[in-house]
């Protein structure tokens, strides 16, 4: 994996922060060419790979990389499903049945029917999950998906209620039909890498809030250190920034020092952002144990 | 270890039961949902008690806690049953749609000493916490008006029926959107005297309101207002936003942040200063143990399983305190049904103008 990943919330109004700032930047990527442009100045300064939820406005994004495979030659997508509130939507609107067969994926409908209604009908997860993964891949068809992530909502909620089997499930069909590395995203890291270690998931890779000022990683800041230098797995940190309360310089210098981190995802929408983030890596990434 | 068990599988429940579950010092002794599909499915992967029957469940598991997240309208009689068991209880929001049963259940909670807490999860959000702390304090002086605002995109389309598109059952913007912005006006300004103005209107729903809007009216000359809309396509999901008007300063505070203008009359509060003031979630926020969809989940049901564990009674959000949500819910359907207070057609008294002043100097002789 790269040392910098590209993530993706700066898009949809996503902002941990502040409402305003949230609505003021879904306006200014209404338009998917402001989105394409952010991520053509982060392909320019190096940072290859976009990782994204599969909101139905990232197919816009795959669609302009297809069509300009010379461009983007050695790009990749790390998708992160589902998309959740795409699947409350369809749900609420057409039920269960109607929002699975709205995502039902390119091979046609005997097949995912067959493995759709027969696992609903025996109680067993592991088809509808399959089928539901195929669905979100749709939109991936010909790029480079080198590793897919479970979303931290799904994490987590299967977490807590010790759902393990799907985090097995998830793993297994992702290698097995798209040879990808499968990821979790989590807000719980600790307990995740217990499980995903009892499960024989080895060295997994994680994403998750790891940051100086301990926003959002929940078991608390000591269980994170100790898991970071202790457990066998590849970690990507998000929220590094802690939403905006850590000054970047700082922020990164800490990152930097931490064991076993792999790669950081962030988000940017601005190329002096973008520079300024890469100039802060190259500087300190050496400099620790990384 | 603390014996729980939650009731009703729908968003919530599912919500609660994962948060619930993964609580260090509970065990979730049973799960109880009408439908058994989801309960096959959870017992064969997680091994989970599963019941069909609430009241079977109340017999046959050893427990010491319930979670109730049913429909609204069957609350009630589940909250007694649980109560007389000796149960302690938490209940999803709306508590009950009969104000006469939240009054008798929040005393039946009181007389068997059970530590009961309804799901209004915005009072643990740290923002709106820092308002109320702001307000005790007197930092922008005497307030004389709220505005409570909540929207977001549930119901876009007409649909079929289920007791969410219908207000009998308990379904509709105002028991499910305007009860948070509601609940927090009570904590804020404790109980109002009266309501007007009250709109409950339909956008898309055939059987309940789409859109809430109304004043209610407090001690003190102060007045707050509400406007709530849940068909509201242009936010990502639920917003909910306060303003609040003070003689020395205003406060503007949503999940996110909260925004203090402080003027030079003002009892500035330490780490505060004259003006502007911001602040945000990161900072305003305590870490939960375990985290999935927001630490104001998380942490509500912390608080209710540290209320049984050291025997506590200074319930948040307790029964009595919903029942005064179910109150002004219950006051603004009795004055929308009113209509207008004034019409077109009604007779206006005139205007009785003074033959005073500088005017009446000037222009008369």
């Amino acid at each position: 994996m790269d040392k910098l990943l590209f993530g993706d919330n700066q898009f949809f109004g996503v902002n941990h922060m502040s409402e305003e700032k949230a609505r003021s930047q879904a306006m200014r990527f209404q338009d998917i060419k402001t989105v394409i442009e952010v991520l053509d100045n982060a392909y320019d300064e190096g940072i290859k790979t976009f990782m994204c939820t599969t909101h139905e406005r990232i197919a816009l994004v795959c669609d302009h990389m297809r069509a300009n495979p010379e461009r983007y030659a050695d790009y990749k997508f790390y998708p992160c499903m589902p998309y959740a509130h795409k699947y409350a939507n369809a749900m609420t609107d057409h039920g269960l049945l109607g929002a699975i067969k709205n995502f039902l994926p390119e091979e046609g409908f005997i097949d995912s029917a067959m493995r759709g209604g027969m696992s609903l009908a025996k109680k067993d997860i592991e088809g509808i999950t399959t089928l539901l993964i195929d669905a979100e891949m749709k939109m991936f068809a010909g790029l480079q998906t080198p590793v897919i992530f479970l979303q931290n909502v799904v994490v987590d909620f299967l977490l807590g209620l010790g759902f393990n089997e799907a985090f097995r499930i998830f793993a297994n069909h992702v290698k097995a039909r798209y040879g990808a590395e499968p990821g979790f995203i989590t807000m719980n890291m600790p307990k995740l890498l217990d499980v995903l270690e009892e499960l024989g998931i080895e060295n997994p890779i994680v994403c998750a809030n790891i940051n100086k000022a301990g926003f959002r990683m929940s078991g608390g800041f000591e269980a994170y250190e100790a898991s970071l230098k202790d457990k066998k797995f590849r970690a990507i940190a998000m929220s590094v920034f802690a939403s905006g309360a850590i000054p970047p310089e700082e922020a990164i210098e800490w990152i930097c020092e931490q064991p076993n981190i792999e790669s950081i995802v962030f988000g940017a929408s601005s190329r002096g952002n973008i520079r300024s983030t890469r100039e802060l890596v190259d500087r300190y990434w050496q400099k620790g144990q990384l | 270890m603390i014996r729980i068990a939650v009731v009703g599988l729908g968003k919530m429940g599912l919500s609660h039961h994962s948060i619930i579950n993964a609580h260090p010092d509970v065990t979730l002794a049973a799960v109880c949902d009408a439908t058994g599909y989801v309960l096959d499915v959870l017992n064969k992967y997680t091994g989970v008690r599963t019941f069909t029957d609430f009241d079977e469940m109340l017999r046959e598991a050893e427990l010491d806690a319930v979670i109730i997240a049913t429909p609204s309208s069957m609350h009630g009689a589940m909250v007694r049953a649980a109560l007389d068991k000796g149960l302690h209880v938490f209940c999803e929001k709306p508590f009950s749609l009969d104000t006469k049963e939240s009054d008798e259940l929040a005393a039946l909670a009181l007389e068997k000493g059970a530590v009961n807490q309804v799901g209004y999860h915005y009072r643990f959000v740290g923002a709106f916490q820092e308002v109320k702390r702001l307000l005790e304090l007197g930092a922008i002086g005497e307030v004389s008006h709220v505005l409570a605002e909540a929207y977001g995109p549930v119901v876009m389309r007409t649909k079929g029926s289920t007791w969410r598109t219908q207000r009998t059952a308990g379904g509709g913007c105002l028991y499910d959107y305007a009860a948070h912005p509601l609940n927090l006006l009570n904590w804020y300004l404790g109980m109002p005297h009266g309501v007007g103005g009250s709109v409950l209107n339909s956008v898309f729903s055939k059987e309940t309101d789409d859109e809430v809007f109304g004043t209610l009216y407090f001690d003190g000359g102060k007045n707050a207002q509400i406007s709530v809309n849940w068909s509201d396509e242009s936010y990502r999901k639920m917003s909910t936003k306060i303003s609040i008007w003070g003689t020395a300063g205003r406060i503007i505070a949503d999940r996110q942040e909260i925004q203090v203008y402080l003027r030079d009359t003002a009892k500035i509060p330490d780490g505060y200063q004259l003006g502007w003031n911001l602040r945000n979630t990161t900072e305003l926020t305590d870490e939960v143990g375990f985290y999935v969809r927001g630490e104001e989940y998380s942490a509500q049901l912390d608080y209710f399983v540290k209320c049984i564990a050291e025997k506590r009674q200074d319930n948040v959000n307790s029964f009595s305190s919903a029942a005064e949500t179910d109150k002004v819910i219950a006051m603004m359907i009795a004055d929308a049904e009113k209509g207008p207070s004034v019409s077109n057609d009604t007779v206006l008294p005139t205007q009785s103008i003074k033959k005073s002043g500088i005017f009446s100097s000037l222009f008369s002789k």
